[in-house]
Order: C-alpha cells, then sequence, then structure tokens
C-alpha cells in the first residue's frame, strides 16, 4: 500500500513537472538551439533571455503593472468579503440564502460575456487602461469566491466567542479586528492565495481593460510574435519570471493551506 | 442555531454594491444589446426577440455547445477521481506535505496564455519532448491537423493544469478528519475500500461540491488554453463556446447576436451548476 501510494504520487508530480522543466530548459537555451535540436538541458546555457525581460521597460513594466492590479484586487476582494462571509456565517436575514447563491452566479459569468459592457463601462467613467480597472473586473470572480471560502472558515469559529466579546464589551468592529480576523487568519491566507492565483492567470478581461500603459504581463507574452517568427525563448523566460509570484505566495501560506481547510467547513 | 438579524444586511452591503457595478451594470447593457440592430452608436433599431429566435436555430452554435458539454465531462470525469487518487495518496505529515503541496500548485499559477504555449512547444514534433517521442515510437501524431489527436492535447493540457485544484481541496478535506477514525477502522479490520467508502468519502463530500462545481464552470467557460494551443482547430474540433462568442462579439463585431448568445450561454451555465448544487446539497440533507 505506502509504495504503492508513493508510485502514484511520484507519477503524478512527473506529469506536472515535466512541461514546467521543458519551460524552464527552453528559457536558457538561444532560439537557434531551441529551433536547431532537441536537447533535454541546454548545451549552451545563456540568460540573455532573461536580460530582455529585466533590461525592456515594457517587459517590466508589464509584470509591475500585474502584481499592481492583482495585489489591489485581493486587497478590494478581502476588503468586501469579509464583512459579508460574517453576515452569512452568523445570521439569518431576509433573502440570504437567495443572496448568497447570486452571489455565486457572478462566478459562473463567462468573462468573455463581459468584454464589451466592461470596456465601455470603464472607458465611459475614464478608468480604461488602469489597474484598478482590471483590479475591479476580476472582483467579478474573486469576490464571490471569497465570500464561499471564508464564510467556512468562519462557520468553525464557535459563537461562545463572539458572545463573550460582547459581554466583556467589545463593540463590533473592534471585535471584528481585533479578535475575530486573527483567529480566522488562516483562512485569509487561503482566500487570497485563491485571489491572487486567479487574477494573476486572467488574460481575456485584462487584455481587453488594458493598452499601453497598464499593460500587464500576460498580454505583453501574446506579443512576441516579430516578423522572424515567435523568440520562443523570451517567451519561455517570461513564463518562469510570471510563474515566481505564485511560488513565493503558496510558500507563505504553505502551512495555511493545509491547515487551513481542515479548519473550515469545507 | 444563527440568530435571526435583518441589520446584517449592512455588512453585505459592500459586496451587493461591488457586484452590482461590475455585473449587474455590464449584464443590462448585454441585455440592452440582445434586442436591438446596431449600425453604429446613433443607428439602432429595436429588433425585439429575434437575435435569441437565430441563435436557437444556429447549426454551429448547436455543434459548439455539443462539443463543450462533451469537454467539460470528460473534464470531469477524468479529473475529480484522479484528484481524489492524488489527494490520497499525499503524505499526511512531515516535509513531503509543503514540498508536495507546492509542486502541486505549481500548474494553478501559471498564466492560462503560458499554459497554452507550454503544451504547444511540448507536442510539436520537431522542437517538443512529447510530441518526437511519440513519433520516435512511430505514432503519427499532430495536434495542428488531426482533430482527435488536438481533442486530446487539449483534454491532457486541462487535466495537468486543474487536477491540482482538486487534489488541493481533497487533500484539505481528508486532513480534516481525525485519527480517531482510523483506528477504529483499523480495530475493526475496515479494507482500504471500506474506509474510503464510510469515512474518506462522507467528509470530503463538502470539497467535492466545491470542486465540481468549479470544475464544471471553469471548463464551461474555458477560452484562452485551447486558443492558444491550436486556435480552435483544426476545423472548429476545439471551438468552445467562449471563443465563439468572441468571435462573433470582437471579430465580426456583431453585437446584437453575440448578446443574445451571452445571455443564454449564461443561464446554460447557471442551469447547469443549480442542478449540482442542489443534487449535491439535497444529499447532504438526507445523509
Amino acid at each position: 500500500m505506502r509504495t504503492r501510494k508513493l508510485l502514484v504520487l511520484i507519477a503524478y508530480m512527473l506529469f506536472v513537472l515535466v512541461p514546467i522543466y521543458w519551460l524552464i530548459n527552453m528559457s536558457l537555451k538561444t532560439n537557434r538551439e531551441i529551433l536547431g535540436t532537441l536537447s533535454l538541458w541546454p548545451v549552451e546555457p545563456t540568460l540573455a533571455n532573461y536580460r530582455v525581460i529585466f533590461t525592456d521597460p515594457t517587459w517590466y513594466m508589464s509584470y509591475l503593472n500585474s502584481l499592481s492590479f492583482v495585489s489591489m484586487n485581493m486587497v478590494i476582494s478581502l476588503a468586501v468579503a469579509l464583512p459579508a462571509a460574517y453576515a452569512f456565517s452568523r445570521y439569518r436575514f431576509l433573502g440570504d440564502k437567495h443572496m448568497f447563491f447570486w452571489l455565486l452566479t457572478n462566478r459562473m459569468a463567462p468573462p468573455a460575456v463581459f468584454l464589451l459592457p466592461f470596456f465601455q463601462l470603464y472607458s465611459s467613467i475614464g478608468l480604461f487602461d488602469t489597474p484598478i480597472a482590471v483590479a475591479l473586473a476580476h472582483c467579478l470572480f474573486n469576490v464571490p469566491l471569497a465570500v464561499w471560502i471564508l464564510e467556512g472558515f468562519m462557520s468553525g469559529v464557535p459563537k461562545e466567542i463572539d458572545e463573550t466579546a460582547y459581554i466583556d464589551g467589545y463593540s463590533f468592529p473592534r471585535f471584528f479586528l481585533r479578535i475575530f480576523i486573527p483567529m480566522i487568519r488562516p483562512g485569509i491566507g487561503v482566500t487570497a492565495f485563491f485571489c491572487f492565483m486567479f487574477s494573476w492567470v486572467e488574460l481575456l478581461l485584462a487584455r481587453t481593460l488594458t493598452s499601453v500603459d497598464a499593460k500587464p504581463i500576460v498580454a505583453q507574452m501574446t506579443r512576441t510574435v516579430s516578423a522572424s517568427g515567435i523568440d520562443w525563448g523570451v517567451l519561455a523566460a517570461a513564463g518562469v519570471v510570471a510563474l515566481l509570484p505564485g511560488v513565493a505566495v503558496i510558500y507563505f501560506v504553505r502551512n495555511h493551506v493545509a491547515k487551513g481547510f481542515a479548519l473550515g467547513r469545507v | 442555531m444563527k440568530v435571526h438579524n435583518n441589520k446584517a444586511w449592512w455588512l453585505v452591503l459592500p459586496v451587493v454594491a461591488l457586484v452590482a457595478f461590475s455585473a449587474i451594470v455590464p449584464m443590462m447593457t448585454v441585455v440592452n444589446y440582445s434586442v436591438q440592430d446596431i449600425f453604429d452608436p446613433s443607428t439602432r433599431y429595436f429588433v425585439g426577440t429575434e437575435w435569441y429566435r437565430e441563435i436557437l436555430r444556429d447549426e454551429r452554435l448547436h455543434n459548439a455547445l455539443l462539443r463543450q458539454f462533451a469537454y467539460s465531462f470528460s473534464v470531469l470525469a477524468i479529473e475529480i477521481p484522479l484528484g481524489i487518487i492524488v489527494a490520497l495518496s499525499m503524505p499526511r505529515r512531515g516535509l513531503g506535505v509543503p514540498i508536495c503541496l507546492i509542486l502541486l500548485s505549481l500548474p494553478l499559477l501559471i498564466p492560462w496564455n503560458v499554459v497554452g504555449t507550454i503544451w504547444q512547444i511540448i507536442g510539436r514534433g520537431d522542437i517538443g519532448l512529447y510530441g518526437r517521442l511519440l513519433h520516435d515510437l512511430g505514432i503519427d501524431y499532430n495536434y495542428a491537423s488531426n482533430p482527435a489527436d488536438a481533442w486530446v492535447t487539449v483534454l491532457i493540457m486541462d487535466v495537468w493544469h486543474w487536477t491540482s485544484l482538486v487534489a488541493l481541496l481533497c487533500y484539505s478535506g481528508l486532513r480534516s478528519i481525525p485519527d480517531v477514525y482510523y483506528q477504529a477502522a483499523r480495530i475493526d479490520r475496515a479494507s482500504h475500500w471500506a474506509v474510503f467508502r464510510y469515512i474518506q468519502l462522507p467528509k470530503l463530500k463538502n470539497v467535492l461540491l466545491i470542486a465540481v462545481m468549479l470544475r464544471f464552470m471553469d471548463s464551461f467557460m474555458i477560452y484562452t488554453e485551447p486558443f492558444v494551443l491550436t486556435g480552435g482547430g483544426p476545423g472548429t474540433t476545439t471551438t468552445f463556446l467562449s471563443q465563439t462568442l468572441t468571435q462573433m462579439a470582437v471579430g465580426q463585431f456583431d453585437l446584437g447576436r453575440a448578446a443574445a448568445f451571452s445571455l443564454i450561454y449564461f443561464l446554460i451555465i447557471l442551469l447547469v451548476t443549480w442542478l449540482f448544487y442542489t443534487a449535491m446539497t439535497h444529499a447532504d440533507d438526507k445523509g
């Protein structure tokens, strides 16, 4: 049993890692080597592809743009989802179940549906081509998800804690910020991870709502096609660089993800 | 029990306001488009339900819808069991845990167009590892010209991309099972299957609900990955609904028809997800 489990795990990890290895492998090769031969590791390793990304302003600015709208989105999503999730987990109120499902339906709306309306909406209020437009647009699918995950975590915290705090004379905001939020820190970590993940990887909306100033890295990467064909090396390097913030985030929340989910209702 | 308190609405209000701004306003625009024939911003005619009737009769869209359902159900049929198996195989404590979690999450964190690019490269017969391997084995594989190959490649790409999400969710569900349960099972000499069927599976029900719903919604809205990998081809083999819609709206600028299509598209997702949701929460109420 033990060895069989280990074999399954190793097989799956190989399945996951080989394509990623191939990307890293390619990012360290010259275009000539990529297109000329099939080599399992770089024969003449080069950092030229990475140099392009860190010296060309269109590349590193697009990277920073992506980081800025993703962090704005994380902050906005958490800020509105925390109180709402608390309401759903603690109170019954008029239309609460309908409200909860309605929120979820927004997670189901295909981004393709919203392309043109979003474009018009954000153009008309003068936010087109700013990171905040993308951050707000991504709230469409991240806020419902955040409420959903947080509600699960909050339901795992016993209600007696709230009551004791009120008896001790805490006002609601003070209780919420000082006592409750620290208690569900793992849940916030997990939620932040999911918000980060879904916002960082999204292309369709991010590309539609930006043109030059706020162009995200995913859109910049679709423009490596030049007269001489696709610049595979730079594209692969950009892919590797785009992977790094995600790895950092998962590293920070790794214990929360494991412990956190177990605490919550999910 | 939860307290009845309508003041809780104040806590929900920010979410409602934000979502109203980013969902209801655009949705109304779509509804507005769907009943008009628009030539330019100043020349538009009210056409009633004409676009809807046209969409419902459109052969091309019927085919895209069938492809979409076939795709989404294949995705669920592979990813859910595979995700459970991977979650069951993961270590329960020790240094292996964070390593497994980080490695598992890697595919989830790659921008979707990069996912398409990775598979585009790795499947190529000349410069890709897998494509070259299959060629050397004597298999005539070409995802750019053979419809079956393209289909399989898109499916494997999705399995690679998203099974980790199912596995992560299931893993966290498994972690919430106290050790006492396993000890009791050992005393009863329960088989591995019995442990899975009567201890682990019931505990996984809630996370599986989330996993099934998320995977269904997302695979039903898939756009970027197949677009980068195959461009929807060869022919229309891998053109799914989102791509058809985008072609219609941005490519042909056929706003009225695209809007009517959008609404029907949204309703289908809503309906299917609602069915999953009720089916699975009802089973929960009984169990």
